[in-house]
């Protein structure tokens, strides 16, 4: 059940995209998420949907995969859609049914609303799936070094993050032994009342806090014992390497953005 | 309840970037009441095996029967967990189940979610305390307050609790010092006579399927590769070592010795006690001549 899930899940491979430096490809869709919003027009968005497909399809995932690991936010898309459909006013009446009333405009902002929320969704997604963790933190790190001057703490926020997405499969692995434990004890998570469903959850997040814990107190315990003592005076085995695609990914960028900036409304 | 797995294949991932076979046509039988040790390398699906002897997993391909139910990939969930009162579990590391506020509570668990009245999942709870070698007090304490091995029996209570047929144990003794493995072992070797349950026992530890089961089959690379009686396994060493598995300790001393004077003792010392037998015996023969 959760071995579909892809949030936060890297897939080795050697495509342009998995090639990028970590640094462009965080920038980008960094301000990729900012050019989202400019667009207005059928058009604009029309280019955003082309464009996130391009990127998919010179990432070599299989699009049938990144689709069914979007399930569980697919509710969320239906929502807002649901919600843009029957609360905004504005336009041509379309659909009258006792107190429900559909307005064109309603429509219009509900399917833009949902394209966009899916481009962003799919749009990340790539990034974590062709980026591995630590070439992610690396490149945070790195675009936040800046900000050393002013005191934030950047090199224990990267490792915060780096020890985050490093656990987000093991905490899986170990829900998943959990569920399959109580359901060997006669837990039932997916039958009976609401009530009843809430209650099943507690012996598996018990469980799971507990080891979560620990984890953390043996994660730490261990990199004490090798002497960590932050990032001051640390030095990477791997060194970022910023290359030609990289510019020119950052030029297709300044592009796109010229393209919708021309053809808004 | 027999169980037996018709050319059974699971792949985790089905359909995904991570699509990884587990098991390839399996072929396993386990006859009501005997006690089988299923044994074989790191990776070589002995867990993922288990977890279809109760439903947890259903086969991608074949069949599965246990008792008068079949489960292939289309079984729908729903009647799963009566299959599962009758097939109890204890997983490796099975302390990690624990989540309730006292020891007792824990324990009843398991028989109250099958429908046993509190009451005597209550007495079964304090029952299993005493037999499990745990002080009595504990009952009311909170099981993140055991020690490592105290948490261990308390879960392997928390299974034992609601009274399964079927006794399935993925290394139960994994962590645990060598005395209260041995107690362990002992154990559920009692409860498998005295409750006349079937056992089946997923070890890495030779010397355990030697000396308590009576039907053993080898797993390697997803696939059960050999299966018979302790003494037709160990017997075929080469075979075994193709499959990365070692001799128990009380086989390869008695090979041992068997090199060292030219000429082989009777049967196969499955134990240190009959290797301790075989050596007397042959010492007496000796002697006589």
């Amino acid at each position: 059940m959760l071995e579909k899930m892809i949030f936060g899940r890297y897939i080795p491979g050697n495509s342009f995209v998995h090639r990028l430096d970590p640094r462009a490809k965080l920038s980008f869709v960094f301000l990729f998420i900012i050019a989202v919003f400019l667009a207005n027009t059928a058009m604009t968005y029309a280019i955003l949907v082309g464009f996130t497909l391009l990127v998919i399809f010179s990432s070599r995932i299989r699009l049938y995969f990144l689709i069914n690991g979007l399930k569980p936010i697919l509710f969320l898309i239906i929502f807002t859609l649901l919600m843009h459909l029957f609360f905004t006013k504005g336009g041509v009446l379309l659909f009258e049914w006792k107190f429900i009333k559909v307005y064109e405009e309603g429509l219009r902002q509900g399917i833009f609303i949902s394209i966009r929320f899916l481009v962003l969704v799919l749009m990340t997604s790539v990034l974590t799936l062709t980026t591995s963790p630590i070439s992610i933190t690396d490149g945070m790190e790195d675009l936040l070094g800046p900000f050393k001057r002013f005191k934030l703490p950047v090199h224990e926020l990267a490792l915060m993050m780096s020890i985050s997405l490093r656990f987000i499969p093991t905490l899986m692995d170990e829900t998943d032994k959990i569920v399959k434990a109580q359901l060997a004890r006669g837990s039932d998570i997916s039958t009976g009342s609401i009530k009843q469903r809430i209650r099943a959850v507690i012996p598996l997040l018990v469980p799971l806090f507990v080891s979560a814990f620990k984890r953390a107190e043996d994660l730490a315990v261990a990199m004490e014992v090798r002497g960590y003592r932050g990032g001051e005076g640390r030095t990477r085995y791997r060194q970022l390497k910023w290359h030609w695609r990289d510019t020119m990914v950052m030029a297709l960028f300044v592009v796109l953005v010229a393209i919708l900036l021309l053809l808004r409304g | 309840m027999d169980i037996s797995l018709q050319q059974v294949g699971y792949l985790y991932g089905k359909d995904t970037p991570f699509e990884k076979r587990a098991l390839q046509a399996v072929d396993v039988t386990i006859h009501s009441g005997s006690y089988t040790a299923i044994i074989g390398h790191t990776g070589s699906g002995k867990s993922t095996l288990l977890m279809h002897l109760n439903g947890l997993l259903k086969p991608s391909e074949g069949v599965v029967q246990i008792g008068d139910a079949k489960i292939s990939a289309g079984t729908k969930t729903k009647g799963l967990k009566a299959i599962r009162r009758h097939v109890g579990i204890v997983f490796q590391f099975p302390e990690h189940q624990l989540f309730e506020e006292t020891v007792e509570k824990d324990i009843m668990f398991g028989p109250m979610n099958f429908g046993v009245s509190e009451e005597e999942s209550r007495r079964r709870a304090h029952e299993l305390i005493g037999l499990l070698g745990l002080p009595a007090d504990v009952a009311l304490k909170s099981p993140f307050d055991l020690s490592g091995g105290q948490m261990r029996r308390v879960a392997i209570a928390g299974v034992l609790a609601f009274k399964p047929s079927v006794l399935v144990l993925d290394e139960p003794t994994a962590g645990l010092d060598p005395r209260g493995r041995k107690e362990i072992m002992e154990l559920f070797h009692q409860l498998h006579i005295e409750e006349n349950l079937t056992t089946i026992l997923v070890t890495h530890s030779m010397e355990d399927a030697a000396r308590y089961a009576d039907n053993v089959v080898v797993m390697h690379d997803g696939s059960s590769v050999m299966s018979g009686t302790p003494e037709e396994v160990f017997g075929n060493e080469e075979k075994l070592s193709s499959y990365r598995l070692g001799l128990p300790r009380s086989v390869k001393f008695q090979r041992d010795i068997e090199k060292m004077i030219g000429r082989a003792l009777p049967g196969l010392a499955l134990t240190e006690e009959q290797l301790a037998k075989a050596i007397a015996h042959a010492a007496t023969e000796v002697g006589d001549r």
